[in-house]
């Protein structure tokens, strides 16, 4: 069985976030960029699922830019056997993500499609469930756990719903999507990144894909949230709880 | 236009989350609107909800119940194709959920069925087609545009939509309940087979309505600890919240995790002992109204946002404040 694992090139998670003051998008020049943490904890998850001997073949996928590139290499590192890079620079929203993923799908026949529940820009949480709805395949959100039956051809899994853990079964095909608690992505180490640079990554468009982008969403602006008024520092529990009895009125 | 919003219930009542996307429902600003609720499951408890759902909102016109086996549990896969079936035959103009983890499961999976893209985590309504939701872990704002066909399908954030008080009358205008007509509702369930539900039974309120929120981090060192945190919450009223360095750790279980990932809250009074502040956690309480923190790290990025820091130990600080607050009875 293959694993396909889509992943996508974001604003490191450390990186300050700044509004561009013509208020159409945040700050990425000379920004430093990174895997998203969640799609880490994907490609993570396919791995281990290979090196239990119950895959064959883990392909990573990304769109976007040729920055891309640099990422789908990071993969590569991680431990991913080839690449493929989806050439597009302008932005490309979930579903035009989940139908370009769709075609790659039909092409190389994975059993299992892993991705992060959200990336940490546009925080959207929907691609997963979009491809899935796409496809008609049993879709797994927000997993915690994942347990791979080969004999039967099933996943059972662990998800965090509001209230706790859910458990489901899936038949393969199927799509899951990763929580934080998934697992603890491994670091690419130096052998590992020079090997990544050979490996080989396959280039597509949208076009060549028959994928056509279209959009039916638009950016207005984007803006910095209000500010919160500056507080106060109070020096003991005594005066804290005046404050919180008589100032705020909240106990 | 006309709205559709898809609802859970428990208990023979409408979940708060999806009373929320009911409140958020008619904050879109169209004279001619109306709204409908589309509930499912099976059971006495279904009928129950739907009697709730019909006098919940005097502008609620209709109610649309899905009595099926198939959908007693929240599956993506048999929820995606009912709301598919509802708009074939309803043809709304908007499709409205929560955006918990079932409006945030369900909802991107009609959009697909449907080609159209939703709009995730709404915080504001400017008109019927505009819409802010953050972004950045909600360090950026953003307003974005739908222009594409009908439906507009959102999850909305419930913190933003709070719930109106239930008006007097609102007996008077009930709506009408009917069935949704599942005879082409031919979903095959072997695909995807719900197995259990794990949760914590917590006499604590629920940590997505709370007045008052208390939350602990890993500075609280054990689970052992972490009762110094649900002694305060259960002194005020209120929930126990974490932040991800404390559920990693396993002091507490991840449903009571609060940032970008975890629950968002909004309470009136959120208190933060031996939190530090990272951003993710930041995303998941900022919107409170008065924020307290508790830290020995006078640096804490927890105490740019608080309304009221206290710089010191944990250990030193918790029994102090227990003297102060009364046992509740």
């Amino acid at each position: 069985m293959k694993i396909m694992v889509a992943i996508k090139r974001v604003v490191d998670y450390a990186v300050k976030i700044r509004v561009k003051p013509d208020k159409t998008g945040v700050v990425t020049q000379n920004v430093k960029m990174s895997m998203n943490p969640f799609c880490e904890i994907a490609l993570e998850e396919a791995l281990r699922i290979r090196e239990a001997g119950l895959a064959s073949e883990v392909v990573a996928v990304s769109m976007g830019s040729s920055h891309s590139v640099d990422t789908l290499r990071t993969g590569l590192a991680m431990g991913a056997d080839r690449g493929i890079h989806v050439e597009y620079s302008a932005s490309l929203y979930p579903l035009s993500v989940a139908k370009i993923l769709r075609k790659l799908i039909e092409i190389e026949k994975p059993g299992l499609l892993i991705l992060g529940k959200q990336a940490i820009d546009d925080d959207c949480n929907q691609t997963g469930q979009m491809i899935a709805g796409l496809l008609n395949w049993p879709q797994a959100t927000f997993a915690s756990k994942v347990v791979l039956d080969k004999e039967k051809q099933v996943a059972t899994v662990d998800r965090e719903v509001d209230d706790g853990i859910e458990t489901v079964c899936l038949n393969l095909p199927a799509v899951i999507t990763t929580d934080l608690r998934l697992n603890q992505p491994r670091y690419a180490t130096l052998p590992n990144i020079m090997k990544a640079k050979s490996k080989p990554i396959k280039k597509f468009t949208p076009e060549e894909l028959n994928v056509e982008i279209k959009s039916d969403l638009e950016i207005v602006q984007v803006t910095e949230p209000p500010k919160r008024k500056a507080g106060v520092i109070v020096s003991s529990v005594d005066e804290l709880f005046d404050k919180l009895k008589h100032e705020a009125n909240v106990i | 236009g006309s709205t559709l919003v898809v609802v859970e219930h428990e208990g023979g009542v409408i979940k708060p989350p999806s009373l929320s996307a009911l409140a958020a429902a008619t904050c879109l600003p169209d004279p001619d609107s109306s709204v409908s609720v589309l509930l499912a499951g099976s059971g006495s408890s279904l009928h129950q909800a739907a009697s709730h759902a019909a006098s919940c909102h005097p502008s609620i016109s209709k109610v649309l119940v899905a009595d099926s086996d198939k959908l007693k549990n929240p599956l993506a896969e048999p929820w995606a194709k009912l709301v598919h079936l509802v708009q074939q035959s309803g043809g709304y103009s908007h499709i409205i959920a929560a955006a918990n983890s079932f409006g945030k499961n369900v909802m991107p999976r009609v959009a697909a069925l449907l080609d159209v893209s939703p709009i995730t985590d709404v915080t504001g309504i400017s008109d019927s087609n505009t819409f802010v939701r953050p972004i950045y872990a909600g360090n950026a704002l953003c307003t974005v545009r739908y222009t594409g066909a009908n439906p507009c399908i959102l999850t909305i954030r419930s913190t933003s939509f709070p719930v109106p008080q239930k008006s007097v009358d609102s007996k008077s205008n009930e709506a009408s309940i009917s069935q949704v007509d599942l005879s082409t509702f031919d979903e095959d369930l072997s695909k995807s087979r719900y197995i259990s539900q794990t949760s914590q039974d917590n006499e604590r309120p629920d940590l997505g309505n709370a007045r008052v929120v208390v939350t602990g981090g890993r500075a609280l060192k054990s689970a052992e600890n972490f009762k110094l945190i649900e002694e305060i919450a259960k002194r005020l009223g209120g929930a126990v919240g974490a932040t991800r360095a404390a559920v990693d750790a396993g002091f507490v279980p991840n449903d009571l995790q609060v940032g970008q990932t975890g629950k968002i809250v909004a309470p009136e009074l959120y208190m933060a002992f031996g939190v530090s502040g990272a951003i993710q956690h930041l995303a998941g309480m900022r919107d409170s109204k008065v924020i307290v923190a508790v830290n020995n790290d006078a640096d804490a990025p927890i105490f740019q946002i608080a309304d009221y820091g206290l710089v010191g130990d944990l250990f030193e600080v918790i029994p102090k404040l227990l003297e102060k607050l009364p046992e509740k009875k």
